[in-house]
């Protein structure tokens, strides 16, 4: 039997290795926090990435749960974080960014759907405090 | 003129190495794009200024509110998630131009010349501390919608195309005809 010539082989793993370096972005943060966005049929896709700081709310994931417990949590960054944590994040992540960006940033809301709004507001006050106004509520399309 | 063979370079293993590092990138990136319903906070509200200054005539808004038990009100009545859009509708519109809703004043918009519009509405979304996320979230999108709707009617009727395909003028103009004005309200604590 002729042997099978492979020598093209590594220029399609090369080709498709180029395809996921385009198309993907470098994950930013481990998620602590398990959640599920709540589903729309009238959401837009979020633009220019380098605007937007992240806030997560959810259930810890289950290896954490043992450490943390049940509760709804609110991740930043790397770390669960208290309510009174939101202001000097956003403060920091709007001395990170660019001058001219400033007045763009954008904060988007990625909280589970079975958490309660109360502590949803308590957030949107404290973004509101500290002048974060544009904000976004992460949801996935529902078809 | 001796010709030497240059002896061939042995590379089985390329396909090796690019696979590790396509295993690399697989496993650190992700493809998420974040999509959502973008939303703007009113501005904090000042210690020292008076609050309320911005009297709404009653008819100009509409009261939106969900209890802890996800129940839903509008206006005055008890109502079902399906309903928020007709209703959201007919209140951003007044296309009778009715007593009880918003009252219409006269408006220059480019492309439209004066029209008459309800400008001055307000929609009013409040929610219990109780409440869940997802029916804030659905009762947003509905209300989202009733606002997508009476741009996508209006950009027929006027310019014979969808509000998605209109030109940046037109976009804006309907975008003026139809302001979209959702108050996040300040958060009440109903249920004791």
């Amino acid at each position: 039997m002729p042997a099978l010539n492979t020598s093209s082989l590594p220029d399609l793993i090369f080709t498709i290795l180029f395809f996921f370096m385009i198309v993907t972005t470098m994950r930013e943060v481990t998620l602590m926090v398990e959640f599920k966005v709540p589903k729309g049929t009238e959401i837009e896709k979020m633009t220019k990435k380098s605007l937007v700081s992240y806030i997560y709310v959810g259930k810890p994931t289950r290896e954490l749960r043992a450490k943390v417990g049940n509760g709804t949590q609110i991740q930043l960054n790397d770390k669960f974080a208290s309510l009174y944590e939101v202001q000097d994040y956003v403060y920091q992540e709007r001395e990170a960014m660019k001058e001219i960006d400033k007045p763009f940033m954008k904060v988007s809301l990625k909280v589970d759907r079975d958490t309660r709004m109360g502590i949803v507001t308590d957030i949107k006050q404290e973004l509101r405090k500290a002048w974060a106004l544009n904000i976004n509520y992460s949801a996935d399309n529902r078809n | 003129m001796g010709k030497r063979s240059v002896p061939e370079l042995n590379s089985s293993s390329t396909a090796d190495i690019s696979f590790i590092l396509l295993i690399f990138f697989l496993t650190t990136t992700s493809m998420d794009t974040d999509r959502g319903l973008a939303r703007r906070l009113p501005p904090p509200p000042e210690d020292n200024v008076e609050q309320d200054d911005t009297k709404v005539k009653e008819r100009n808004v509409l009261q939106v509110r969900i209890n802890a038990m996800d129940e839903l009100m509008i206006g005055g009545d008890y109502a079902d998630v399906s309903e928020i859009r007709a209703r959201a509708k007919e209140f951003i519109e007044n296309p009778e131009n009715l007593p009880n809703l918003p009252d219409k004043s006269p408006r220059d918009i480019d492309l439209f010349g004066t029209v008459y519009i309800t400008d001055k509405h307000v929609i009013s979304l409040q929610s219990d501390r109780g409440t869940s996320y997802s029916k804030y979230f659905e009762v947003q999108n509905e209300l989202v919608a009733a606002y997508n709707e009476l741009r996508d009617e209006l950009s027929r009727r006027k310019f014979g195309k969808s509000f998605a395909e209109l030109s940046e003028e037109q976009n804006l103009a309907v975008r003026q005809y139809y302001p979209m004005k959702i108050s996040e309200a300040e958060p009440k604590n109903y249920a004791k």
